[in-house]
Order: C-alpha cells, then structure tokens, then sequence
C-alpha cells in the first residue's frame, strides 16, 4: 500500500494501549487509514482534534516520536482480473511473490445493496452431498455457515462443496488460519487445476490477529467485483468467523467498550450481519454466495458467536462425528438450509419436501428410542426398525463422503422406507406413495 | 421550533456524532451532516453543554471535525398521504423503488410519496361542519381502500369547513379544503400531512376493549391462542424456529384491510422475498386484487445503518395509525423487535450511558411497552372504529426466554406465541409450544360472546379441551418416558396418542403447502370437531402396541385431510376411509 503525495505526518503520540494509539491531529476523516511506525492503522475515534487509531499488528515498542503518516483514505483494494488466481495478506498485499494488482481502487466495506435491486436466489448449488442436497439444500446467493467443533474436518469440506459447486470464482477469506491449512487449500485447489479461479485473502496465525478484521471486507470487495462487474457466480469461503470475532472483542475490549454476552462487543450481531449480508444474487445473473465456518466449543451453540451467526445467516451445516457408523455427517436435526423452499420439490424432483421430512421424522424417532434403549426399557418392534433405518440412513446419505445425484439420494431414501417401514409409518402424500413406494 | 440552527461536527465515535451547535436544539431533532456534496442525516439524541450527540443514519466514513450542519427545527417525521400501499421504504420512509444504481448510496433521500400522481377525490365533509385532528373532509380510492383525507393530526382544537374542493383530479400537495378556527384563521389543508414517528397518533374519541377475532388462517393461532383485532403479540424464539416463516405466513392470510411489515435488522433475502411474491399473490379477502396493493413494506436489513433500525419500527407503527384513523383494519408485523432493542444498545453503550441488565439501556422496558400500547382498536369521532393488531418477533439470545427484551415484551403484549427450539427440531411446524403460549384475548368475556355468534355457542369449552388433551397428554408422555411402554396401563398411551392426534392436525400446518397453508375458520371448526370426536371415541385396545400403529394411521389420515381441498371429493373419501377406522378402533378387540 503505497502513501501519497500530499501526505501528513506527525511525531507526538500521546497515548498508546495494546492496540490503539491517540494524538493530536487535524483534517482526518473517520476510518481513514494511517502508518503508525511504519504499521497500519485506521482511525476509529475523533473527539476533537485527538484522534485515537487502532494498528491492526499491536503497538508493542512504538515510540511516542513515532511517525504517523495518514493516508487521507480508508483501507481499498485494487480491482480488476489481475485478482484471479492470487494470494494476498490481510492489507491485499501479495503474499505469493507476484506483482502488485493493477485495477480499479476500490474502498472495502462499501454500501449495502438496495435490496428492491436483489433478486431472489433461486439457482441450485449441487454438491453430492445428501447432507446438503437432500436436506440442506444451498442456493447461490446464500449465506451459510458449517458449525464445527474445531477438530471436525470443516476445512475440507469446504474445500470439496468449493470445487463441486461450479463457481466462476472461489475467493477464500482465510482468519486465524493455521499455515498447515492454508497449504492445504492451496494445494486443493492447484490439483483440482483451480487455480485460476481462486483469489485468497489470508491472514495465519502467524499474522496479528487484529488484521483479521480486514479480511472479510477485502474478500468481499474482490467478490463484488466479479458478480457485479463480470456478472460472475462468486463463492466466497471464509474460515474462521469465531477467530474473526475474537478479535473485535480484542479491540472492544482495547477501547473500554461494555461487554455483553461472552465479552463480545454489544455491536456483534451488526459487525457479522454487515459482512454476511453481502451474500446475494443480481439480476443480471451475477451472485455471491457465502460459506463460512464458526468454530464451537464444544458444541455450544448458545455462545455469542454462533448464536448471532445463526439469527444472521440463512441456515447452518452442523458436522457431527456419528459413533455408530464412524464417519462424520451432517447432522440432520440442528442443520437448516433456509434458502431450500426456493428450489426443492421445483428445481428437484416434486416428492422431494416431503421424502426429506419423513426421513427427518424417521430419524428422530430413531433417536427416542436410543434414549429408551440407554435408560433400559425393552423397545418395541417400530423401534427396533427405526434404529436399523437411522444407522443405514446415516451410512448412506447423511455422511460426507457420499457424492451422488439429488435423484439417486430420493431413491435411496424410498428404498429405505420400504425396508424399514409401512406406508402410514411413513406418512408421506398419497400421489408420491404411489409413484415411489418400493 | 422554526428558527434553524448550525453547529459543526467535534466527534465522531462510529455513528455517533458529536456536534457543537450554535442556537437552540431540541431532542429528537434532525439534523444533516454536509459532506462532499451530500447531506447525510442523523437525530439528535443526547444534549450537552452546547453539543448535540446525534446518531447518523449513514456510514460516518471519511467525516471529519468541522464537518457543518444543519438542524432542521423538526422531528424525526413521516410523511403521509394517498400511495403509501404497495411501496417499499427504508427505515426513514424514503422510497427504496426509486432509488438510482444497484447500491444504496450515502445520502441519496427519494420522496415518500409520488407527487405528481394525481388521484381522484371526492368530498366528505361540507362547508359548516366542525371538525378536529384526524376528521375525514374526503376520500380517494388507493387500490382497494378507501384512502380518507383528513384534517392533520397536528392540528389542535376545533374548525369550521369554510369549502371543501369538488370531485375531481388532485396531486397530494394540492389543497382540498380550507378550514377556520376559533379566530377566524384560514388553514389549508392537502392531501398530505407530516408526523414526528416517535409520537403516537391520538386522534381518536377512545380505546375499547378488542372483542372481534382477527383470523390469520394459522390453526394454532385462530383455534388455540386467537388474537383479535386491535390486539397484541409476540413471537420469541431461537434461531431458525420459525418466526419468520409464522409472521410471513399470516401476513399473508390475515384479514386485514392493511398490512405494514417492519423488516427490522433482518435478512435482506427475507424481504427480497415479499418484494417478488406479494406482487403474484392474490388477497385471500379481496377478490381480483393481489396482496402487494395491502401492502407496506418497510425494510430496515441488518446491513442497513443501526440507527435508521430503531426509526423503522416507529415510522411503521405512524403509518399503521394514519391508516387506522381512516377506519381501517390494520395489522403492522416487526420482525425482530430485539434488533430495534440492540440498536438501542449499541447508542446507550457509545455515549456511556449507565447500562442495564445484558447492557441494554435501562428504559427498555418503557420503551417497548410505550410502543405496543400505540397498537388496538379505536373509536374515531364519527363513531367508526379503525384498529392495529401488533405482532413483533423476539429473537432471544441464546434462545433463552429469560433475557430483557423477551420478558419486557411479556409485560406489554397480551399474546405469546413461544416458539420451541425442541417442535422446531423435529420439524413440528409451527413450532409455537402449544402448552407455554397463551391468548390473554381468550379470557376476555367479549371476545367469547362473539367467538360463540360467530362459530358455536361451546366453541371456547371446546378450545379448552383441546388444551386440556395437550397437558395430559404431555404428562402421560413423561410417565411413558419414566416407566417404560409396559410399565403404564394402556390407558397413558390413549392419553398421549390423543394429544399427537391435536397435535398433528390442528397444531401443525404446512405453510409451504398452498392447501393446508392456510384454514378458513369453518374448516378449522370441521377438524376440531373430528379431533374431538376421536378424542372421545371409546377405544378396545389389550396393548400398548395397537395403540401406537392404529393411531399412526389415523394421524396419516387425517393429515391427507388436511392436505386436501376442503369438502372436495378426495376430502370426503378420506373422510370415509377415516370413519371407517373409527369403527375399527371402537368395535374390534384385536
Ligand atoms: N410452518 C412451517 N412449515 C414448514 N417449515 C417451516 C415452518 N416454519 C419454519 N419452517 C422451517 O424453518 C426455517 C426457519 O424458519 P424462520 O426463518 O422463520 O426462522 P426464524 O425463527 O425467523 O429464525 P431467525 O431468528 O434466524 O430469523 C424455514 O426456512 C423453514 O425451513
Ligand atoms: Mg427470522
């Protein structure tokens, strides 16, 4: 990032914390970006002519004579094609050796879209997972987020919906991400000869955490500029939303603002829903869909972070590790597509809300009788057939690593009810019986 | 308040903004932030030794100290008038329709209303009659209401008609009419008028108790836990249980003459949804008119500035009042009420101000019970009654009821429909907890008389067994779950059996089935009296394990009903089938 001609600077810092810096300044815009000791800050309060700037890598051993040199502009990316196919920093700095982007500056974090320019989402997103296309099902323009507790392979299943869903693009966000991972996208992507199709924001555990908050933002801004520019279907990855939100409470925290609940900052739900509701689809055809992951611990979803995630996005992918068929599906009952309505039973085959329903059913009823079961009572024989249907259900269609057809997983699942059960235990529309049954 | 005032920008903490103004401010003024070549607005929301702490309704990006402004000597306002059905607001009232570009742009305020439309009134009133705020002096037709033209709210005491305009074509900011008052001034008086949002509309005689059902279509609602017209409710419930899906769905069905929607911090594709879908659908209660023409749409996303958030839901509740005083049924939904109470937070917290329980502000609960008492019915002065049921959504953090905002709105709202995390799991949709919701409207002596005219004289007892077979059927359900299959007489299964046969015919309901979606009252009065019916049947089981299965048939049954064209020949042939288990159940000891 390059600093202009008609630049300021100033030497007199009158306050630090761990994370911000205050002096006397004048003729600075709010959220206008600045180098503090030659690191990147932006202004995030003027009282004044104090102005209080956070540096997204730490104050640790900036001087009060420091030079700070403002921008007179907040944090921008450079558009064009040149982003296709790159790897950048948190800054949208080159990471992979390559040359600087030439294209477009474009201010991150710009306006919402009018939503009465929306459309509605209505394409498929298909990715040969029963979990999703059967019961979840996605749709571009979505935004959606796998809740996963942090030893859960989310990363690649990310990864593997990313290259079956047919994007134009693939723009990963990467926060907090561990350098083993983000060698594992990369190569991903390069053997599945995706390369070109990716642009990655990423910010390692080895970065600061606070350049986190960044990355979102510059994600985002690359991804609009596809699906709007180019009218380009654009998936946008971003893994992790809990690190991301850890640290804003790191800066809420830095700033003395009044915690609310798990000392998040009391703005958390505004924070992630501006970063979410970039998710959309134009009506030129162009979209944005967002996959994202929230880490739990262990499995908490009542946790500030999921909890806003979930009252923000339109769904979520519980993966969960299913003992008795030792594999890791996703889990039917806290799973949610809300976007699905839009498309199943009208872009897919007619019985397809009602077959994912009674199976749903099907399987908690599997799961009443595992309780029976585990507190001693003798089950009776529907039980007995429910708890057979519930472990080849889960072996066949509930677990990641199936990759078949919307139709083949209905046609499983009629199979499955046939095995198991009789057609009022099923309780599915007379006309689907008919056609189906068997 | 007519004398402007300037001041010029000293702070900026995120969007608040803090101004030193030279001359009088009031609380609650708007203001604009010249900046660039936009004015970007903001209201006045604390006062302090020569500065004003305004929050913006814009992005403060790029504002810096010295930036003008302009105080505009009034408050936050609606501007109110004929062509305010079918349109899409921001939270501010600006015209979402005929914004230019793809984005919303900083500053970029359209006109609430088309002026240059002209629309054809007629007069009501005549030279000579006194009148006061809110009388009607005339009427257009906007879509399929009567859109009356009245004298403004703002106006106080009383007039004298001196003329009133002749039957004819007129833009909103033509004059209709001149009145005198007590002094002999001349006023004019157009087809539009201004309200400060925060302020409730009080140009009516009265506020009786509701008495007449609003019907929404929803079985768990109209049969269960009715509201009624003028009345109030609220829906809490955890992420992804079904509240928008509820409130969508009787924003629908309902029988209302208008219905506002407040989309309040929520999902931006929510809203996308009523923007494409209202415009296709047909009214269920005007025939031949599609229900975007009942329709406002008031869309304040979560991705939209937090401040203009708060200002939604009052400028949709003005809206409701303006179009109650004209002797309408309204019905105003919010969905969630709890992101207006975060908006709320966010500004307490930003300007220091001593926090309460979660850190939300201290007054909360005076403030949300102040806004739900500006719903319910009135009487207006010429002895028409006009009405605005409430619904507002509650989204619980954590799904947990026990938090501020949920248990000030169960001080002020008279309904509660709790969603439940457990019926949502196992899809039994509308999750709404048939046991811990309640209707206070239920109760009301009133609302039974006409409950008892307009269904059956034993209607309410009936609405009480059907609660009665739920509670009892919850607790043999526990004691099953305790003792075991067998360790229970079969009479504990009847008991549960029962309350699933309520359960899955009256209480569920598919509202993405265009049949069962929605249940006139005589259909819903037809299915209580079949449930009932087998819930009184006489049964001869020697097992438990006959009950579960011939139940299981039973509830297959009776859910084709529901899935069928009420009395259609389908309709009658499950019907058939169904008495003919009855039979079965009764008669044999297999
Ligand atoms: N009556 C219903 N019939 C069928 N499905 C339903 C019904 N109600 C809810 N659902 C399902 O539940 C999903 C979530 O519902 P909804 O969006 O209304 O939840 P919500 O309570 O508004 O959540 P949030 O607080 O996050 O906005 C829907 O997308 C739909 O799949
Ligand atoms: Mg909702």
């Amino acid at each position: 990032m390059q600093t202009q001609a008609f630049q300021r600077v100033y030497t007199k810092i009158e306050q630090l914390t761990k994370a911000t810096c205050t002096l006397r300044a004048q003729d600075v815009g709010n959220e206008e970006l600045a180098l503090v000791h030659g690191r990147l800050a932006q202004v995030v309060k003027i009282m004044g002519d104090e102005i209080t700037l956070q540096v997204f890598s730490g104050t640790e051993g900036i001087p009060t004579n420091a030079e700070v040199v403002f921008f007179g502009k907040p944090p921008v990316l450079n558009v064009s094609d040149e982003l296709a196919g790159r790897f950048f920093d948190a800054f949208g700095r080159p990471i992979d050796g390559g040359p600087d982007v030439q294209g477009e500056e474009r201010e991150i974090g710009g306006p919402s879209v009018n939503p009465v320019r929306r459309e509605q989402p209505s394409e498929l997103i298909t990715t040969g997972i029963a979990g999703i296309d059967l019961n979840n099902t996605l749709v571009t323009g979505q935004k959606i987020p796998f809740f996963a507790d942090p030893d859960q392979p989310y990363n690649q299943v990310m990864a593997m919906v990313a290259l079956r869903a047919e994007a134009d693009k693939i723009i990963l966000g990467g926060m907090g991400l561990t350098n083993d991972d983000y060698l594992f996208y990369k190569q991903v992507f390069e053997n599945a000869g995706a390369l070109h199709r990716i642009v990655s924001f990423v910010n390692t555990t080895e970065n600061p955490p606070v350049e986190r908050l960044l990355v979102p933002d510059m994600a985002l801004t690359a991804a609009e500029y596809f699906a709007i520019d180019k009218n380009e279907k654009v998936l946008v990855l971003l893994t992790d939303m809990t690190l991301y939100a850890d640290a804003l409470s790191i800066v809420s925290n830095r700033m003395d603002q009044i915690p609310s609940k798990d000392s998040m900052p009391g703005s958390l739900y505004s924070d992630l829903a501006k970063i979410y509701e970039k998710a959309v689809q134009f009506e030129a055809g162009g979209s944005i869909t967002i996959i994202a992951v929230t880490t739990l611990s262990s499995g908490d979803i009542t946790h500030a972070v999921p909890d806003n995630t979930g009252y923000i996005t339109e769904g979520q992918l519980f993966l969960r590790r299913d003992t008795e068929i030792g594999k890791v599906i996703v889990d039917p009952f806290r799973s949610l597509s809300r976007l699905k309505q839009l498309v199943i039973g009208k872009k897919t085959r007619a019985d397809h809300p009602q077959v994912m329903n009674a199976a749903i059913r099907l399987y908690a009823d599997a799961a009443n009788a595992r309780t029976k079961l585990e507190n001693g009572f003798d089950l009776t024989d529907y039980d007995e057939r429910t708890l057979q249907f519930a472990k080849e259900y889960s072996d066949r269609l509930l677990a990641i690593d199936v990759n078949i057809d919307t139709t083949e997983m209905l046609n499983i699942a009629w199979q499955l009810f046939a095995k198991y059960f009789s057609k009022a235990e099923v309780g599915i529309k007379q006309e689907f019986v008919e056609k189906y049954w068997g | 308040m007519k004398n402007q005032s300037t001041g010029t920008v000293s702070g900026i903490i995120a969007n608040l903004a803090i101004i030193k103004v030279e001359g009088p401010v009031a609380q609650n003024e708007v203001c604009y932030l010249r900046h660039k070549d936009t004015d970007l607005m903001a209201e006045v929301i604390k006062i302090r030794s020569g500065y004003a702490y305004a929050q913006v309704f814009e992005s403060t990006r790029g504002i810096k100290v010295g930036t003008p402004v302009r105080f505009m000597g009034h408050l936050l306002e609606a501007t109110l008038g004929p062509g305010i059905l079918s349109r899409n607001y921001d939270g501010l009232m600006h015209d979402l329709g005929t914004m230019s570009g793809i984005f919303l742009q900083r500053g970029e305020y359209t006109d609430a209303l088309d002026k240059a439309k002209l629309w054809h009134f007629k007069p009501l009133a005549q030279p000579g009659d006194t009148v006061q705020a809110g009388a009607w002096l005339g009427e257009v037709q906007e879509n399929a209401v009567p859109h009356r033209i009245m004298v403004p709210f703002m106006w106080q005491g009383s007039f004298t008609v001196q003329s009133v305009a002749p039957e004819g074509e007129y833009r909103v900011e033509d004059e209709i009419a001149t009145l005198s008052d007590a002094s002999g001034r001349q006023l004019k008086v157009t087809m539009t008028q201004q309200w400060p949002v925060k302020q409730a509309v009080r140009a009516y005689v009265d506020k009786p108790r509701p008495y007449q059902l609003l019907e929404t279509g929803v079985r768990t609602i109209d049969t269960l836990n009715p509201i009624v017209e003028g009345g109030t409710g609220f829906i809490p419930g955890p992420f992804g249980s079904g509240k928008t899906v509820l409130q969508q769905a009787i924003s629908r069905q309902a029988d209302a003459d208008v219905v506002i929607v407040a989309a309040c911090g929520e999902r931006a594709n929510e809203v996308v949804e009523l923007f494409k879908e209202f415009p296709e659908l047909d009214d269920p209660w005007h025939p031949g008119r599609r229900l975007m023409e009942r329709t406002v749409i008031i869309a304040n996303t979560s991705n939209m500035p937090v401040a203009a958030r708060e200002a939604s839901v009052y400028t949709a509740m003005t809206i409701a009042e303006y179009y109650r005083s004209m002797g309408l049924k309204v019905l105003l939904l919010a969905d969630s009420t709890s992101r207006w109470a975060q908006a709320l937070r966010e500004m307490s917290n930003r300007m220091e101000e001593l926090p309460g329980p979660d850190a939300f502000p201290m007054d909360l609960s005076a403030i949300i019970s102040n806004f739900y008492s500006r719903a319910g019915m009135v009487r207006l002065s010429n002895n028409q009654s006009g009405s605005i049921t409430f619904i507002g959504t509650v989204s619980p953090a954590g799904g947990n009821l026990k938090e501020p905002v949920t248990e000030s709105t169960r001080k002020a709202a008279r309904c509660f429909y709790a969603l439940s995390q457990q019926r949502a799991d196992s899809k039994r949709y509308p999750a709404i907890d048939p046991i811990d919701s309640y209707s206070k409207y239920l109760e009301y002596p009133e609302l039974q008389e006409t409950l008892a005219k307009a269904i059956s004289p034993d209607w309410v007892d009936k609405v009480n067994r059907l609660k009665n077979i739920l509670l009892r059927g919850k607790e043999a359900a526990e004691q099953i779950n305790i003792l075991g299959d067998d360790g229970v007489t079969v009479d504990y299964h009847l008991t549960f059996w029962r309350s699933e046969v309520v359960d899955a015919v009256i209480l569920q309901q598919d509202a993405f089935d265009s049949i069962d979606a929605r249940t006139p009252l005589a259909r819903q009065q037809y299915m209580t009296d079949w449930v009932l019916r087998i819930c009184d049947t006489h049964f001869q089981f020697d097992s438990f394990e006959q009950v579960n299965p011939y139940f299981k048939r039973v509830v297959n049954q009776m859910k084709q009903m529901n899935y069928s064209e009420f009395e259609s020949e389908q309709f009658r042939s499950f019907e058939k089938e169904l008495e003919e288990m009855l039979r079965e159940g009764e008669g044999s000891r297999r």
